[in-house]
Order: C-alpha cells, then structure tokens, then sequence
C-alpha cells in the first residue's frame, strides 16, 4: 500500500467517524425520549441515569388508557389523512393550470400562494376562530382540516409544479388528439406520472397536518382535540410524568418516523424540488 | 408548445376553483379580517357588538408596550443567532462531507429524522434534557466538573435552551439542502480550477460557493420564515419564560389572544408579525420564485 492509499484511507475513516458523531447527535434525543418511556418513576429521577434496565409498557398503558386517548388519535389520523387528500387533489390541479396554461390572474396565483406559504399558523389563530365561530366549523374537524389544507398548499403546489413541467406536454397533446377530455388528460396521464412529486407532496402535508399545535388547540374542545393539543394540555396536567409525557411523545413520533425510514427518498427529492433543481 | 387550442378557456379557472374557494377562505379572508379586528377593542367571548371601535389606538398602544418590544427583540434575536449558526455549521459540515460514500443513503435518513418529529415533541424531549434535577445535560455537565444549572429557569440559559434545541432539529435540514445542491454542481468547473493550480480551500471559496448561492439563498430564506413562525418549543418548554426572556412573537400572539382575551390587540400583533415576515417572503420572491416562467429552459 502506498503512502497515497494510506491517506486516502484515513480520510475515509475520518469521513464516516464525522458522520457517525452527526448520526448519534441526531439519534441520542430520540433515543432517549424513547429509553425513558420505558422506564418505571424511581428508574427516571436515578441519578446516574440507568441505561440498562427490565422495560416496563406501565407509562404506555396509562397513556392509551386516558380517557379519550382513542378518541384524539382517530382525530389525529381523520385530521392528517383528509388534510393530505385534499391538499394533494387541489394543489395537484392547481399547479397544473399554473404550469399547462396562461390565463388572467396566474401571476396573482402564484405569487399570492409563495407569499401565504410564509403566513405564520400564529397570525391566522385569532381571525379563523372567529370565523369558523361564524361559520359553526370551530371545534369541528371539518374547521381544522380546512385550514390545514390551505397552510399546506402553497408547498405543495409549488413542489407539484416542479414535478408537472418535466412532464412532457406532447403526452397531452397526443391523448387530446385521441379525444382525451382535458379532465381525462389530467387524470389519467398526469397525475401517474407525478407519482413521486405527489408522493413528496403527501409527506411533507401529513407531517404538518399531525405535528401541528397552536391553530389545532384554538380550533378543537375536548372531543375533537388532536394528539399534540393533548400533549401539550397535559404537561400542566400532570406536572412532570416524565414516563408518560416521553411515552406520548414517542406515539406522536411514531407516524413520521416510519415515514421517514420507508419514503427517505421522496422526502429528500420533496425538499429539494424547486429550491436546487428551480 | 400547449394543448390550449383544444381546450376551452375556462378550464383553467376550473382547475384553479378549489385551491382559490380554500385560500380565500383560510388564508386571505382570515388576514383581511385580522387587519380589520386590530381597529377595535374586543374581548374573546364577547359579542361583536360589544365592540368598540379604537382606530390606530392599538398600534400606537403597541409602540408604547415593553412586552411587545421585549417580545420583537426575542425574536429577532432568536432567529438571527439559529439561522445563522445552522447556515454556518451545516454548509461547514456539507463541504466536508458532500464526496459521496457507500452507506451515505443511511446517514442521510438519520439526518431527516430530526425535522420530521412534531416541534413540540422536540419541546417535550429537550425540557427532559434540560430538566434541572433529572436532566442529562446536567449529568453530563457535572462529568465535566460543572456545577448543574435551572437552564429552563435562568432567562439566558433558557433562552440558550432553546437555541439548542432549534439547532439539533433544523442544522440537518441545512445540511441536507446544501449537500444536495453541491452534488449538482457541474464538476467539470471544479476541475478546471484545480487544474489552473486553486487548492481545496481556494476552490471552495472562489468556486463552489459563488455557484451554490442559490441554493444557499433558498435555505437561509426558508430557515428564516420558519424560524418566524416557530412557536411550539418555547410553548412546552418555557411558555416564553421565565419573565418574557423566550416569548417569541407567535407565542405572544397567542396569550395575548386566549390568554388575555384581547382579540383586537392580538390582530393589532398579528398585523406586525405579518409585515415582517412579508418583507422577508418578498425577498425569497425577488432572488428565487420556482414558478416564473423559464421556457426553453
């Protein structure tokens, strides 16, 4: 081996030992918040920590057991899924006539929707509670998922534009030809050949959908809260249940953790639509 | 060319309909209703017509409120010091480690895991770590010899907290960003200026970060906004204390509206964060709008 290959190889080594310290920073929060939710009260105030120890499922089972527990979870999940649905079939149609046509009022759109996507959730509590009040859509999962879609739209309508112009417009016009409706073309062309964009789009809207706190605590009573609105009402709660609070917060982890191990690709490809490629 | 002639002209504004029915209904009608409420004196739950009409009053009221400017300052300050320290340490890391190595993929993923997780279950795990009897920081820290601190409780550390935590979750969005635009450089730029005899330190500065400011404009641009529009890991963690030393404006926003019940105040509050955080969205527009048209392109 010469002395090259040697210093080659030890700026490989170096390299993933960098990676690796990067990897175990992101990882030892969670590892903990999960190392914790198994641990039984006296084991959590042990001072050193206890690494190692016999894992007790007491902390989960008080959790899922809370009253309503089911309840905000069956909430969590109509609220994300119908949420992304929506957001994926109108943001999908709207990019489309964004990107296939030039009408009155498309430089409006498009720049009204990049400047929304920055509206902070905070400016929008007071005026969507008195209107959904209005409206009779407060403490309604109808009034969440609403303003859940509008909040994630201007993402994915911008990452489903990326995704629509590669698409070539020859297809279209090919389909017209053969007497495609333009609802048909959209339909049964476009959308199945944007199914990494829509896939891309549906994360990124799930994860604000079920992570999201302040518009869903002003917007829901006591049956239709969230999970992350009854997390935050139960610190005041229970003071400092560290078991439970680390056993709740691992369940409200759960979904978009598992999304990112099986979908890593279209989250990276959904980051970087627009902002490297455009 | 376009599939227009075939079509009829409607058909765009077809397609547009329910984006344009659902932005108009929770996103524009909502702001204009906001700019509305901050000219009167209104109490959450209290009807319309109680009422009473201020005028400019709030946003001269505003001028003169300590908590408001302490608020301004918190989150003014705690956006520069995250954006910039997550700029700074994530383009640092990518150039070191954008050559592409086996198991990369792994990494990467580990790297989204962070930004994934709701915010205020990252609030949840750091106010552990920060806790002052049970907290690891302070386990470790008194490995090192250090007496443990209140971090949640001292309004620098908590402040510093809070920090801390913003960088562990957003430092591998930035990474992730600038190693994906490095790995569309044209390499063959980089070649010729190691040819024309630059070193890896020259090349870096002269070379590949002209060319990545795009993609650095972007990320820096889009960590701005979010950081503006944080407020769940100050509201598990300090609720904006101890005093106001972690209010950010949203969370302000918040207390001031459902808290304190003054919804007309709170608009007023609303109004300010808006014009902010626009003049910061008109930037990303003039520099970056991925929708202007580039035909032929």
């Amino acid at each position: 081996m010469t002395v090259r290959d040697m210093r080659g190889q030890a700026a490989l080594a170096g390299h993933y030992a960098v990676l690796a310290v990067l990897a175990a920073a992101c990882l030892f929060p969670i590892y903990v918040m999960l190392l914790t939710s198994f641990k039984v009260q006296t084991q959590i105030f042990s001072m050193p920590p206890v690494w190692f120890f016999l894992p007790t499922l007491s902390n989960y089972d008080a959790v899922v057991n809370e009253a309503r527990f089911g309840r905000y979870l069956a909430n969590s999940l109509a609220v994300g899924l119908a949420a992304t649905l929506l957001t994926l079939l109108v943001g999908a149609m709207t990019a489309y006539a964004l990107s296939r046509f030039r009408f009155m009022g498309r430089g409006v759109l498009s720049i009204g929707t990049l400047l929304l996507r920055t509206v902070p959730p905070a400016v929008l509590t007071v005026p969507v509670f008195v209107i959904w009040s209005d409206w009779g859509l407060v403490n309604e999962l109808a009034g969440v998922i609403l303003v859940y879609v509008a909040l994630n739209l201007p993402f994915a309508i911008w990452v489903l534009y990326a995704f629509i112009e590669q698409v070539p417009a020859e297809l279209e016009e090919a389909a017209a030809i053969d007497g495609c409706g333009p609802f048909r073309v959209f339909f049964t062309i476009v959308l199945p050949l944007i199914r990494p964009g829509l896939a891309a789009a549906a994360i990124f809207t799930f994860r604000i959908a079920w992570n999201e706190l302040i518009l869903a605590l002003v917007l829901t009573n006591r049956f239709t809260r969230t999970l992350p609105v009854a997390a935050s009402l139960y610190i005041t709660d229970v003071g400092v249940e560290w078991g439970k609070m680390m056993a709740i917060g691992v369940l409200i982890a759960l979904p978009p953790l598992v999304l990112t191990f099986v979908a890593a690709k279209q989250i990276l490809t959904g980051l970087t639509a627009g902002a490297v490629k455009g | 060319m376009r599939v227009a002639p075939v079509l009829n002209r409607a058909v765009p504004y077809l397609y547009i309909a329910p984006a344009a029915v659902v932005l108009a209904a929770a996103a524009v009608y909502p702001l204009a209703l906001s700019a509305e409420l901050a000219f009167y004196e209104w109490g959450l739950g209290t009807p319309w017509s109680s009422a009473r009409w201020l005028g400019f009053e709030a946003y001269t009221r505003m001028a003169e409120d300590d908590a408001v400017w302490t608020s301004v300052g918190v989150t003014l300050a705690f956006c520069a010091i995250i954006v910039a320290a997550e700029m700074l340490i994530g383009t640092a890391l990518a150039l070191l480690l954008e050559k592409p190595v086996r198991g990369m993929a792994v990494f990467r993923t580990i790297f989204v895991l962070p930004f994934m997780i709701a915010p205020i279950v990252v609030g949840l795990v750091w106010r552990y770590l920060f806790d002052a009897q049970y907290g690891l920081i302070n386990y470790f820290v008194s490995l090192a010899g250090i007496a443990p601190q209140a971090w949640l409780a001292d309004p620098q550390l908590a402040f510093l907290a809070l920090v801390i935590t913003d960088i562990w979750q957003w430092t591998p969005f930035v990474f992730i960003m600038v190693v994906a635009g490095l790995q569309g450089l044209d390499s063959a730029v980089m070649e010729a200026a190691r040819i024309d005899g630059a070193n890896a330190w020259q090349t870096t500065v002269s070379v590949k970060l002209p060319m990545l400011a795009p993609v650095l404009l972007v990320t820096l641009l889009m960590r701005l906004i979010d950081g503006f529009r944080g407020l769940e890991t100050m509201f598990v963690m300090t609720f904006g204390g101890p005093g106001l030393s972690t209010e950010v404006l949203s969370l302000h926003i918040y207390k001031v509206a459902f808290i304190a019940q003054k919804l007309g105040y709170a608009s007023a509050l609303s109004n300010l964060l808006l014009l902010i955080v626009m003049a910061l969205a008109l930037a990303l527009l003039a520099v970056a709008n991925p929708m202007k048209r580039n035909d032929g392109a």
